[in-house]
């Protein structure tokens, strides 16, 4: 079915929990291959113009490239590889994970592998298998990382290439963080960027994830994250998507024990043949837990988006507080936007609340801006600028938000020119 | 300012104007009444260039220019300005930002500076004061949330920021009480002068105590069936529509008023 080295180089050396994982994740792919329409997860986004590419290694260099992560620090990556750290990193352990391979830093041998499961989901065996290098952050206990931790990949190489990059993140008793994932593509590619992110949340721990999706207009994005939240912790969740010509995004949270929180945030803006394909999962594994899911979308031109959210209450998970909404919103006749709430509920004693809309600008409120001498140009994206806000409004972290806000506005501004 | 002549206009494929003919010059306020579905609103869009408003005959002229060939925005810039029955609410667009977008809007078109945030607010903090307008409702988003009241109000208020040639006020009055309607008059009477003129919509007289209209007409069927000065407008307060509409009344009720001029 598929052959990994298509995608990469198959990494040597390391620990034998590694090699042993990296060949299991190898033999699963290729004895399944990725997964066609057929299936039900993947039924709205077809993956074969992935398949159809021929990669080559991934490209010397990148240039001088640079990114301003304000107030906070992080590390860089350019064309999949590690280029630099950016700021002064806060005394926590952050860095390449290729590192943390080969010093056996504590965590990694415990974490890494175990919440993306490379049986159930091609990408995260096909990254398994591939992967080299990402970062790892390990906050230990009691230890609140103030300042915002960016991690940045940016594609520049105009040849086609694939990168696997893996995130892992373990936050000990009530640590604190603040990471974003940021994801930049400049004129580059067809290039195909398979990352998958583990975040194990230790009792009470506390953190806000932003994923910022900018790919370049030809590449394929599809990134896995998976987490798991013990006793009280909380997670905040937001996933922009903005780029890539082909991008899917897939999410689960497990709360493996009582009083754990998430929210998971996500505002997704397409236009022209973009597609791109938001699937959610919260698995209410125990009782009394809360989740809230706000999803936006904005399709424009020829571009469709796809929302799934899945919400699975288990037997025995009582007192489960679940909230999903996802509103759409088509700026186009031929856009198109499939939104599809799952929930399986297996308990009596539980709240579970979902909503679903797929609509147009108001034609109303539209009419009255232009009565007001607003051109309808400015009227369209004021209204369109709006109805994302809503999702900008919910960050907390006023630079990433102030920063979203302009790109989101330069973004509507592109699609309605 | 404004001529009217012989309109024809088709809502959902159902005729709503049927031939309608009106003068308005400027410094001119006109009142038209009538009853409920009789065309009122149905001017009041047309004149605000509402998309889905198919004119099938006539014409409308504003300053000498085609105005049904002008979107709504080119009339807002020209000035026309409609204080809508139903104000529209816009969740997420603050009215500040809103207002000073429209306004640098109309300022650009007249070849005017735009007014920077610290202008417009000083603007805006004066002319809040004569609609009772608090600094709260303007950081809210557009309308939302806000009362019946606070909605006319708001209109009213971006009246007066535009400043228009010719003010349409779409029942203004409707769902205000006593206090309010003072309010909203007091905002109207302060924009009046001798080349602004008002079209004022409204089912009842009372708006009419608070602005003196020179020209009050009877809007029935589609058309304007009864034209006349402000006592009109008091005689069908009292009347009601029922003469204006039906023929047969509407001959009757001349006869009385040639027997009995006072009333």
């Amino acid at each position: 079915m598929g052959d990994v080295v298509k995608f990469g180089i198959v990494p040597i050396g390391g620990e034998a929990w590694l090699k042993d994982l990296r060949e299991k994740a190898r033999k699963q792919f290729e004895s399944n291959g990725f997964p066609t329409t057929r299936h039900e997860d993947w039924k709205y986004t077809n993956v074969a113009p992935i398949a159809a590419v021929k990669y080559s290694a991934l490209p010397e260099g990148g240039g001088e490239t640079s990114f301003d992560v304000g107030e906070g620090t992080g590390v860089l990556f350019v064309n999949g590889r590690f280029i630099k750290e950016l700021g002064v990193l806060p005394k926590v352990q952050i860095g390449q994970l290729r590192n943390a391979f080969e010093k056996k830093e504590t965590g990694v041998k415990e974490h890494f592998g175990r919440y993306a499961s490379v049986e159930a989901n091609a990408f995260v065996a096909l990254n398994t298998a591939l992967c080299d290098d990402g970062v790892f952050i390990s906050i230990p206990d009691g230890v609140k990382v103030e300042k915002p931790i960016h991690l940045v990949f940016v594609s520049n190489a105009k040849s086609a290439f694939a990168f696997h990059p893996r995130i892992l993140i373990v936050m000990g008793k009530g640590a604190q963080a603040t990471i974003v994932e940021n994801y930049i593509g400049k004129e580059a590619g067809p290039y195909f960027n398979n990352v998958v992110t583990e975040i194990r949340l230790g009792k009470e721990a506390r953190l806000e994830h932003y994923k910022i999706q900018r790919e370049g207009e030809s590449a394929f994005h599809v990134a896995t994250v998976h987490a798991h939240q013990a006793e009280r912790s909380s997670l905040k969740s937001y996933s922009l998507s903005f780029g890539g010509a082909l991008v899917r995004n897939d999410i689960e949270v497990v709360f493996g024990a009582e009083g754990g929180f998430c929210a998971l945030n996500g505002l997704y803006v397409v236009g022209d043949e973009q597609h791109v394909d938001h699937h959610t999962m919260i698995d209410h594994a125990v009782s009394h837990c809360s989740s809230e899911e706000f999803y936006k979308g904005i399709a424009a031109g020829k571009a469709t988006a796809v929302f799934n959210g899945k919400i699975l209450v288990r037997e025995g998970a009582q007192k489960t507080d679940a909230k999903q909404t996802n509103k759409n919103l088509l700026l186009s006749d031929e856009a198109t936007i499939d939104s599809k709430p799952q929930l399986e509920i297996y308990a009596n004693d539980v709240k579970c609340v979902h909503g679903a809309a797929v609509g147009k600008l108001d034609p109303e409120a539209l009419f009255y801006l232009r009565s007001r001498g607003i051109d309808e140009k400015s009227a369209r994206s004021l209204l369109t600028g709006a109805f994302a806000n809503e999702v900008l409004e919910r960050i907390e972290q006023e630079p990433v938000r102030a920063s979203l806000v302009n790109t989101v506005r330069v973004h509507l501004e592109k699609m309605h020119a | 300012m404004l001529l009217i002549e012989d309109l024809h206009v088709n809502v959902d494929g159902r005729e709503i104007l049927r031939g309608l003919d009106l003068e308005v010059n400027e410094g001119e306020v006109h009142a038209i009444m009538g009853p409920n579905g009789s065309g009122k609103s149905t001017l009041a869009h047309v004149l605000a260039g509402r998309e889905n408003y198919e004119v099938t005959k006539g014409a409308v002229h504003f300053e000498g220019r085609d105005l049904l060939k002008m979107s709504p925005e080119e009339r807002a810039r020209e000035g026309i300005f409609l204080a809508f029955q139903y104000p529209v609410e816009i969740a997420g667009v603050a009215n500040t930002y809103f207002l000073k977008a429209a306004l640098n809007a109309i300022r650009k078109h007249r070849g005017l500076d735009e007014l920077d945030a610290m202008d417009f607010l000083a603007l805006a903090k004066e002319k809040m004061k004569w609609v009772d307008m608090g600094k709260e409702l303007m950081e809210r988003s557009v309308n939302q949330g806000f009362s019946g009241g606070e909605k006319k109000r708001n209109e009213i208020f971006q009246m007066m920021m535009l400043e228009p040639k010719l003010a349409v006020l779409d029942e203004t009055d409707s769902g205000l009480d006593i206090d309010a309607l003072k309010i909203v008059a007091n905002g109207v009477n302060s924009l009046r002068d001798k080349k602004r003129a008002f079209l004022v919509i409204t089912h009842y007289q009372r708006l009419l105590n608070h602005i003196v209209p020179d020209r009050v007409h009877v809007l029935g069927q589609g058309r304007i069936v009864e034209s006349g000065d402000k006592d009109l407008a008091l005689r069908l307060e009292e009347k009601g529509y029922g003469w204006v509409v039906e023929p047969e009344k509407k001959r009757l009720f001349r006869r009385e008023l040639e027997i009995r001029p006072s009333l």
